[in-house]
Order: structure tokens, then sequence, then C-alpha cells
């Protein structure tokens, strides 16, 4: 196992996407952050208070699951479902920030933008995740990285979080060699 | 969990499963998103035997809202009227290509017999069997009881429910019984004895033949249909003494706790188990279990059959 982010640099890096994320949309006003559950959830919820607490006021925020949109159900077995919860103003018109943990294949994305899809039509959609590790599958890349870390296929990026996992960590583990 | 055949075969985490993964779904069709693509290309076969309407269009929209194939099949105008067997039946599912069938049967035990001989590899959902059982009616019973009195807990510990009428020749009742007592509920039966199957003292729940003795202390009652069609036997000696013993009425419901919840499978004889006041009063939850079907349901497809398929199965 390597440390690629300890929990100085892990905060260091959410709170660099929050800045970013309101200088891109001139402002929290327009903005709807959603985290595409577990971690993603997790992000997002840390985003959304570094946004109030430069701009001293609440930011839209929720989460969104995409489980039901995935191209890959019939290649394991059937997941447990995520909360979905849309803030109050919905996605209609609004500037969505897609939040997740870690960047892969983009399969998730492709998933979360059919899901919002179905919920309505956003301004604009726009992506923040903690790590890019690369090794896309789909013509997808983020707005907004924390992180970006050069993996080979085969290993594993974990991303823990206090709320879950008792810290704050992202570390490169070496998975089964392919 | 490959098939759904009784409640039995549910551990209590699975059956939390099937309950959390309907609520998801029942805000996911609260919400915007009302057709989801989870079950695409798969085919659904509603077989049904029996006569139904609630059972029947609530799988069927289930299926529907999970983006997946419904083919109706009911025996009133197929070969299944012209003496053709289940085996026949399920092999021509098979060719078809089915991945689910869907099974009402007068027969107990016509479900489990489609599922273990292998005539097909689909995932076979009981929809009511006989006298035998009715899963996905009780897991939406169950989900409707979790919703108004479990306070945000996954089980039902604590809760008390009466379940009343014919107990005797309901499979809503059996499903129920093996489903709340596992989910941590206390169960009180009540029923004129007749109406009592044999061996109900072996059940896990209390039994009593005074409907008034029990109202006052339970957190829900289930009403059962009184069973016009098998009542041939003369399993009490009227209607009125049934209603006035065992029926709901306005007087009954004042004495529930304030809480307390009226529900009923349906069809409803009003006038007979329930009045009509009672239905439609404030505590009355049986439009609710309606809805609620539809979400357990589709949670019930999407576990089945949104996962990887499983290879066993087909036929030898």
């Amino acid at each position: 196992m390597s440390l690629a982010l300890p929990a100085p640099d892990m905060a260091r890096a959410i709170t660099r996407i929050s800045h970013e994320i309101l200088e891109r949309n001139s402002g929290s006003e327009t903005i709807t952050l959603l985290g595409i559950p577990t971690r993603g959830a997790h992000l997002a919820a840390r985003i959304a208070a570094n946004i109030e607490a430069i701009e001293g006021r609440a930011v839209q925020h929720g989460t969104l699951d995409i489980t039901l949109h995935r191209d890959d159900l019939r290649t394991r077995p059937p997941r447990a479902l995520m909360p979905t919860v849309i803030p109050s103003l919905g996605v209609e018109g609004r500037n969505v920030v897609l939040v997740d943990d870690v960047l892969f294949s983009g399969r998730t994305i492709r998933a979360a933008l059919d899901a919002l899809g179905e919920i309505g039509r956003p301004q604009t959609v726009q992506l923040a995740v903690l790590v890019d590790r690369g090794h896309r599958e789909l013509p997808i890349r983020a707005d907004y990285v924390g992180k970006n870390l050069p993996t080979s296929q085969n290993q594993v990026v974990r991303v823990q979080f206090t709320e879950l996992d008792g810290i704050d960590l992202v570390s490169i583990e070496e998975g089964a060699p392919l | 969990m490959k098939h759904l055949l009784s409640i039995s075969d549910l551990s209590k985490s699975q059956a939390i499963t099937i309950l959390n993964t309907a609520e998801e779904l029942a805000r996911a069709s609260d919400g915007p998103m009302k057709k989801l693509p989870t079950l695409r290309g798969r085919t659904i076969v509603n077989l049904f035997a029996e006569d139904s309407t609630r059972t029947r269009i609530s799988f069927e929209a289930a299926a529907k809202r999970l983006s997946a194939d419904v083919i109706n099949f009911s025996a009133k105008g197929s070969s299944v009227s012209k003496g053709e067997s289940l085996k026949d039946t399920a092999q021509t599912l098979q060719a078809m290509g089915a991945d689910a069938v869907i099974i009402r049967h007068s027969a107990s035990g016509a479900a489990a017999r489609l599922a273990e001989n292998r005539w097909m590899s689909g995932a076979v959902i009981n929809a009511g069997d006989g006298t035998h059982e009715h899963p996905s009616q009780a897991l939406l019973d169950a989900f409707t009881i979790r919703r108004h009195l479990a306070h945000g807990r996954e089980d039902l510990a604590g809760l008390h429910i009466a379940i009343v009428g014919d107990v005797l020749h309901s499979r809503v009742a059996r499903s129920n019984v093996l489903l709340l007592t596992k989910l941590g509920a206390k169960v009180t039966l009540v029923a004129p004895p007749t109406l009592l199957p044999v061996g109900v003292e072996s059940w896990p729940v209390t039994v009593s033949y005074d409907f008034d003795a029990v109202i006052e202390s339970v957190d829900a009652v289930m009403m059962l249909r009184i069973q016009l069609e098998r009542m041939s036997e003369m399993f009490f000696p009227n209607a009125r003494e049934y209603s006035r013993y065992f029926g709901l009425n306005s007087d009954r419901l004042r004495r529930m706790k304030p809480t307390a919840i009226v529900m009923h499978p349906g069809p409803m004889n009003r006038g007979l188990e329930i009045t009509a006041d009672s239905a439609d009063s404030a505590r009355s939850v049986i439009v609710e279990q309606v809805t609620n079907g539809v979400s357990v349901r589709m949670a019930i497809l999407y576990l089945l059959l949104a996962g990887v398929p499983e290879s066993e199965g087909v036929i030898a």
C-alpha cells in the first residue's frame, strides 16, 4: 500500500475544489451539488460545507443513486439501492455539479448522466472528483480534480472518509495481478 | 435468491433488504423518475390461472416501470383452459425466452412445482397458490406497517398486529404470519373456530375468538376477505352474525389506539367483514397498500432479475 493523499492534503484538495466551483459558477446561487453514493455523497457534503463557510449561505446539495442505470448490472449480484435526495429547487435549469470520489472508467458518470436526464434538464452538468486515476473507457473528463493519480489497471484506489472509515485517507493498493 | 415462492425461504435480513429496496424505489417513482431502464430487454410473463385484478396489474405496473416487457397469460382464453398441463405451459414459456414467470394458481404448491422441476430456467414468483402463500402481499403489508408504525426502525419489533377473519382459506394470512413474526411483531389471529386451520396452535401466534378483547391493544388490524366462493360449507350461521362478531365497524374503530391503522388486502366485501365507513376512514391505509404494492413488487423483480443470471436451473 502506498499513501497517495494524507488527511491534510485531502482537506486542501477539497477546499480548492470548492473555490474552483464557486469561481467557475460566479457564486453558489445557481449550483446544485449531487454526490454519488456512497463516498461521493460524503465528498459532496464536505464541499457543500466549505462553500457555505465561504459564501455564508446555504447551497443546494443532495445525492444521486445511479445503480438502476448501471450498464454492468447483469455481471454482478444485485446491488442494494442507495438514497437519491434531490434538493428543493430540483435540477431544472441549475448548474449541477456531480461529485464522486474516484474517476476511473467513466461508466459511473455515464449512468449518472442518464439518471439526471430522467429527473430534469440542468443548464450545465459539471463533474468534481477527488481522484482521477486514468484508464477511461468513455469520452468523459472531470471539471474539478483533487489529484491526478497515475495508476496501473490492477491497482485499487481506496478513498476513506472519517464519517465512514474513521480516517481521512487516499491510498493505492496492489490488486490481484492481471 | 432465485425464486420467490414462500416467505419461509427468506431470512429476516433478506426480507429487510426487499423492504429497503422498495423504499428507495418508492422514492424514485414518487419523484420525476417514473420509468427506469433497469430491466430493459427482460421478458416477464404473468401466468394467472386464477382471477386477480390488483396483483396482476400491480406486477405489470412494476415490471413496466423497470422497462421489462410483459406478457399477460390468463387461463381463460389460453390453452390452460383446454387442459394443457403446467409442464407444457412452462416449456412453452421457456421456448419463448421468459426471464421470469409470475404465477397465480388455484393449487397450493403450483409455483414450487414450476420452480423445482426445471421445466424453465427463469425466476418463478409466487403470486398466490391455492390456500398456501402470497408472499408479495405479505411484503407489501409489512412495508405499509413499517412506514406507518416503525418510526425509522428496520423491523417491526414491539408491534402488535391482529389478522381477523377467514384464516383457514387465506394465503395472505399464512404469508403474513410468517413474515410479521420474522420481523419481530406479535400477531394475534381473530376468527371463529371454524375458520382457523387445523394445527394453528403450532403457529407462532396467539389466537382469540373475541375481537372486542383484542381491538384496543393492537397497532394494526388486517381484515381478511370472507371468500364467498368458498363459503358453501356453512362456516358461520349467517353473514349478519359474522359481521357483528368479527366485522370491523365504527364502534370498534373508535376503540382502537389513536395511531392504529386498518388494512385489507382487497377485494373488500363492504358491509360483511368491514363497514364502508371503516374502509374509508382516516385510519384506513387500504388504498396506500395498493400503491406500496407496486414499489414492493419492483423491489422483488429488481432483486431477482437485475443481477447476473444464474446458470443453474436450465432444463437438463
